[in-house]
């Protein structure tokens, strides 16, 4: 069922810039050329019946039901797959017609269940509508004839129906899957009556390849297709536009609620960032906003070996600030700090770091981006001066060759994946640079021209080596170089991968990518026109992943790929808000706007603003708290919207880490494992409880609106606020629109942004300035940031985590579909159907070497420690790397992970730990530890 | 020392040692040495806490065991930060 607030047109708007008039009934109107009939008409308030049509998808022309009239045209031409013609005239409505439409509704009707009053679409099911736009009154076949009355319910999706009974096979499902999802799980089988909507070949929607996107519950005119949220507890009466809260890609969605109940999101069709389109968690994985296990009292405790004791705000409060006030007496101003969170707004990120800064009197103040995306903040300002990435997500759809590094959009960016795979099947071609047979590689209708299955750890052998190949095959784009780089720096550049020792041939043995492909690859890239880039995690956490993202910028330069639609160095980002979080401030060494604490001009600006003397020297990472905590000169934490305990890796360093602080405080939804160490814990909001802004991977500031009140009776923002007053920093927000009037006053590439704006725009694109006041869609376009884009040189540095006899295997991490991040949120939906535990994935011939089976449990040893996980046996890793996912607490993916970290940011080199694979009874030391801790922690929580 | 036992105490030094040969690793590409000195000092100086800073320094004055070369030459010439109440 579509959105009870959107207007379907019935085709796809049209972009040509000629306009091409007719008449329809007797109106002129005038729309792009290619516009069809059916949407002219539907501009022009015109109503042609439709069943199979809605402007999501390409026209069909199953149905019959939109037949019009046209001057000079023989028959009953369908209107939604006639285009327009300059000087057509259209009827729309007449007698004739009129008989026809209803002929066909008899036939619908008459296989088709009665049940309109007990039906969860009634009142916005499109067959009953359309039964009564075209006047039906009788159906003169009867109901007694074949039927498909009694086809079976597949109810086996935890979230939607598929009732075959009501089906009336208009292939909007199959469309939605095929044309906007790019999984192709959905057919018609069988021929004439016998059609049906089939799931792969004939199975249940669970067992199907159906990645439960929900595009073809949308799309179904009837209830076929239902959220069985929508059956459980009827329609909605108000939607309000929002936006996820789960990946970088940032969706808009209309939150339908009744009342303050969420009924279902529906993705919004205007969102400019996912054009109404959605997955599996931002659709349907919201039952954590909502579960039991959110605590929404405020909790304190002297130690963590005490109960927690449930307190008013006010005593928590008071605690917390009184607790920070005795550290900082007791061991120094800078011997407290705080994180903020990449799944709180821009205006909460903004607020933790001024409460640091201006409360806690230093910068010890630091964000989750540390473990991902830091070194694309820091890559991309030295290259071409701004810490984010340069395009839209649109901005694909013009791309003619795809290169994705260390990235895996279809389980951690679905619906940009989608968009790139529609891209993909319209021609363009596609580089995978993983070490892991990721399913873009080959996927329907998709098939990647190289997989270069780099060994990890080897990601700069490689990009030189490509950059070698269009620096000594002379495919470097000299005019764009000469006019728009630095040119000293290129020429340094230029000599250093030309040299031999960076040639594929050289560096094969390194990457383990046979020379030629590599030379192939950059062939492609450099020659085939558009070339985009797009990276993820597998190429930030590793020791060197600052040199990889510059690399990978040096590399989009010279061959001219950066400036325009189309092409681009593009980083996708984990979290909803790491893009925010990092703009708002949030590393420890820059204000908003990624400006150097240092840098006295602006210190003076926030000084001015904030009424307070400020620090003019860095404080102090994430990592560098552990560290310091351990040596006993950082004794108090607070911690917003983050799972350090569960994130950071080794995790046996991070909790001793903890244990040696006087008071953590964490502010979250759940008792996540760093609560577990806390000594205040401060009931957080969901983003359905509080007004707001997140920032995308594309630089796009979405506003996030509250629809239901919050559970524990403040929003994130407020609680902030209210430890900044205890501690005597006065914060006097009485909205979020304010907190960001104070970040665009300060913050000059979010100088026009504001509230009122957003409203009237959607959303915005920073930079958005007066130069831009809509915002700044594609970065660098006349001139690089910096002025001219910097080349810098990238030596290959083997990682210090070597494989030995001891360790002989390579542990790399990653995401999966169903689930994020930490879990925190998803391990409390119905998505633990699909992941339930996290895996070990081993090649055949290292299964077979260790003994190992599918399913066995298997000891993971690395030097930092060892955990025990279930072995599935696959070639999509290559021999001699093994990979897990970390979103359970449990499996302790990060106990075996080591702090080596990149050399700029100190990101953590999670993709590289080397390992040995054992057969194993029982679940680890640590494993049992952590059982009995987690029990204990949890008997400690007030129940009732 | 095991694992674990690494993981209980704080390492000092040692860790920053680690940090700084990594920094100088990246710099050692620079062609001349001077650049690569003043782009390790510099990275230091911008995103290293005044706390990492001073313990850096001590360490060199104790013999700067383990810094590379450049490592050592830059951390040479970093300034000393003030102390903080």
């Amino acid at each position: 069922m579509q959105s009870i607030a959107e207007n379907d047109l019935g085709t796809p708007a049209r972009t040509s810039v000629t306009q091409v008039t007719l008449q329809i009934d007797g109106c002129d109107i005038s729309v792009p050329a290619g516009t069809s009939v059916m949407r002219a008409a539907a501009l022009a308030d015109l109503k042609i019946p439709k069943l199979c049509a809605t402007d999501q998808l390409e026209a069909f022309g199953s149905c019959r039901l939109c037949l019009v009239q046209i001057e000079g045209v023989k028959g009953f031409p369908a209107s939604c797959t006639t285009p327009v013609a300059q000087g057509m005239k259209v009827t729309t409505q007449n007698d004739a017609l009129a008989k026809l439409r209803r002929g066909v509704m008899e036939l619908y009707i008459s296989d088709h269940p009665l049940d309109c009053l007990t039906c969860p679409a009634n009142g916005h099911c499109e067959l009953q509508d359309m039964a009564g736009a075209v006047g039906l009154r009788e159906v003169r076949y009867g109901y007694e004839g074949a039927n498909h009355l009694d086809a079976p319910k597949d109810e086996s999706n935890p979230y939607f129906t598929f009732d075959a009974s009501k089906c009336i096979v208009c292939s909007r499902c199959v469309r939605a899957c095929d044309e906007q999802q790019g999984t192709l799980a959905l057919t018609i089988a069988g021929r004439g009556f016998d059609s049906v909507v089939a799931a792969s070949q004939g199975e249940s929607f669970m067992d199907s390849e159906c990645v439960s996107c929900g595009a073809c519950v949308q799309a179904c005119p009837t209830a076929t297709l239902s959220e069985k949220s929508l059956i459980d507890q009827g329609q909605a009466e108000h939607s309000v536009v929002t936006t996820c809260a789960y990946c970088g890609v940032g969706c808009s969605f209309r939150a339908e609620m009744r009342g303050e109940q969420l009924i279902r999101m529906v993705p919004n069709k205007d969102g400019h960032a996912n054009h109404g389109h959605s997955c599996v968690k931002g659709r349907f994985a919201i039952g954590y906003a909502t579960h039991p296990d959110r605590i929404t009292k405020p909790m304190i405790r002297a130690t963590i070996a005490e109960p927690w004791r449930e307190v008013s705000w006010e005593e928590a409060i008071a605690y917390a600030a009184s607790q920070l006030r005795r550290i900082q007496a007791k061991y120094g101003r800078d011997s407290i700090g705080g994180i903020t969170s990449s799944r709180c707004s821009n205006e909460e990120t903004y607020l933790v770091q001024k409460l640091v800064r201006a409360g806690f009197g230093n910068n010890n103040v630091d964000t989750c981006a540390r473990v991902c995306h830091s070194p694309t903040g820091y890559g991309l300002k030295q290259t071409l001066g701004e810490s984010a990435g340069t395009q839209t997500f649109d901005s694909v759809m013009a791309a003619d060759v795809i290169m994705v590094i260390g990235a895996n959009p279809t389980d951690a960016h679905p619906v940009f994946a989608s968009q790139m795979k529609r891209r993909l099947r319209e021609g363009a071609q596609l580089i995978v640079a993983d070490p892991r047979r990721i399913d873009l590689v080959r996927t329907p209708h998709i098939e990647a021209a190289h997989h270069l299955q780099l060994r990890p750890g080897t990601n700069v052998a490689l990009i030189n080596s490509l950059a070698h190949v269009v620096v000594s095959e002379e495919l470097v784009k000299q005019d764009y170089v000469r006019e728009r780089c630095d040119l000293e720096s290129f020429e340094k550049w230029r000599r250093f991968v030309a040299l031999e020792g960076n040639s594929p041939e050289a560096m094969e043995s390194v990457t383990g990518v046979p020379a030629a492909t590599v030379r192939s690859a950059a062939r492609l890239y450099a020659t085939a026109g558009n070339g985009a880039i797009y990276y993820g995690l597998g190429v930030t956490e590793h020791s060197q992943g600052s040199t990889m993202v510059m690399g990978i910028a040096n590399l989009a330069m010279a061959t001219g790929n950066v400036g325009r639609v189309g092409v681009g160095v593009n980083p996708l980002r984990g979290q909803n808000n790491v893009q925010g979080s990092c703009d708002m401030g949030s590393f420890p060494h820059e204000f908003p706007g990624y400006r150097h604490v240092s840098d006295d001009a602006t210190r003076a600006r926030f000084e001015e603003q904030w009424q307070v003397k400020l620090l003019a020297e860095p404080g102090l990472r994430i990592p560098n708290m552990f560290e310091a905590a351990l040596d006993g000169e950082f004794k108090g934490l607070y911690i917003q919207g983050e799972d350090i305990a569960q994130s950071d890796p080794n995790t046996q360093h991070v909790t001793a880490a903890l244990t040696a602080m006087e008071c953590i405080i964490v502010q979250d939804l759940f008792l996540n494992e760093s609560a577990k160490f806390a000594h205040v814990f401060l009931p957080g909001s969901s983003f359905l409880e509080k007004d707001g802004t997140f920032t995308n991977a594309e630089r796009r500031i979405s506003p996030v609106r509250k629809v239901m009140r919050s559970k524990s009776g403040y929003a994130d923002w407020e609680i902030t606020q209210l430890l900044a007053n205890a501690l005597g920093l006065k914060m006097n927000y009485s909205h979020p629109r304010e907190i960001m009037d104070e970040i665009a006053a300060l913050t000059p590439t979010f100088q026009g942004v504001s509230y009122e704006k957003l409203d009237q725009l959607g959303s915005i694109q920073w930079p958005c300035n007066e130069q831009n006041p809509d915002g700044t869609p594609t970065m660098h376009v006349d001139t690089f940031v910096r002025g001219k884009g910097k080349f810098l040189v990238t030596e290959y540095v083997p990682t210090s985590e070597k494989v030995n006899t001891r360790y002989p295997l390579i542990l790399t991490t990653g995401r999966i579909l169903s689930q994020y991040n930490v879990g925190a949120q998803t391990r409390r939906t119905e998505n633990v159907m699909w992941h339930d535990e996290d895996q070990l994935e081993i090649h055949p011939h290292d299964a077979e070497e260790r003994g190992v089976k599918e399913g066995d449990w298997v000891g993971v040893q690395s030097r930092a420690g060892e955990t025990v996980l279930r072995a599935q046996v696959t070639a999509r890793v290559q021999p001699g790397v093994v990979y897990t996912t970390f979103h359970f607490p449990e499996s302790g993916a990060n106990v075996i992970t080591t702090e080596n970290s990149d050399w700029a940011t100190n990101c953590p080199e999670y993709k590289v730990t080397a390992v040995q694979v054992t057969r194993v009874t029982q679940p680890s030391a640590w494993q049992q530890r952590y059982q009995e801790f987690d029990k204990k922690q949890q008997s400690l929580v007030p129940t009732g | 020392m095991s694992a674990e036992g690494r993981a209980s105490e704080g390492r000092g030094a040692e860790r920053l040692v680690q940090m700084a040969n990594d920094i100088s690793h990246f710099f050692a590409a620079e062609p001349q040495r001077a650049d690569a000195i003043a782009g390790i000092a510099s990275h230091i100086q911008r995103y290293w806490d005044p706390r990492m800073r001073r313990q850096i320094l001590a360490h060199l004055e104790a013999g700067g065991e383990g810094l590379d070369e450049l490592a050592r030459a830059a951390v040479g010439g970093l300034p000393k930060p003030a102390a903080r109440p």
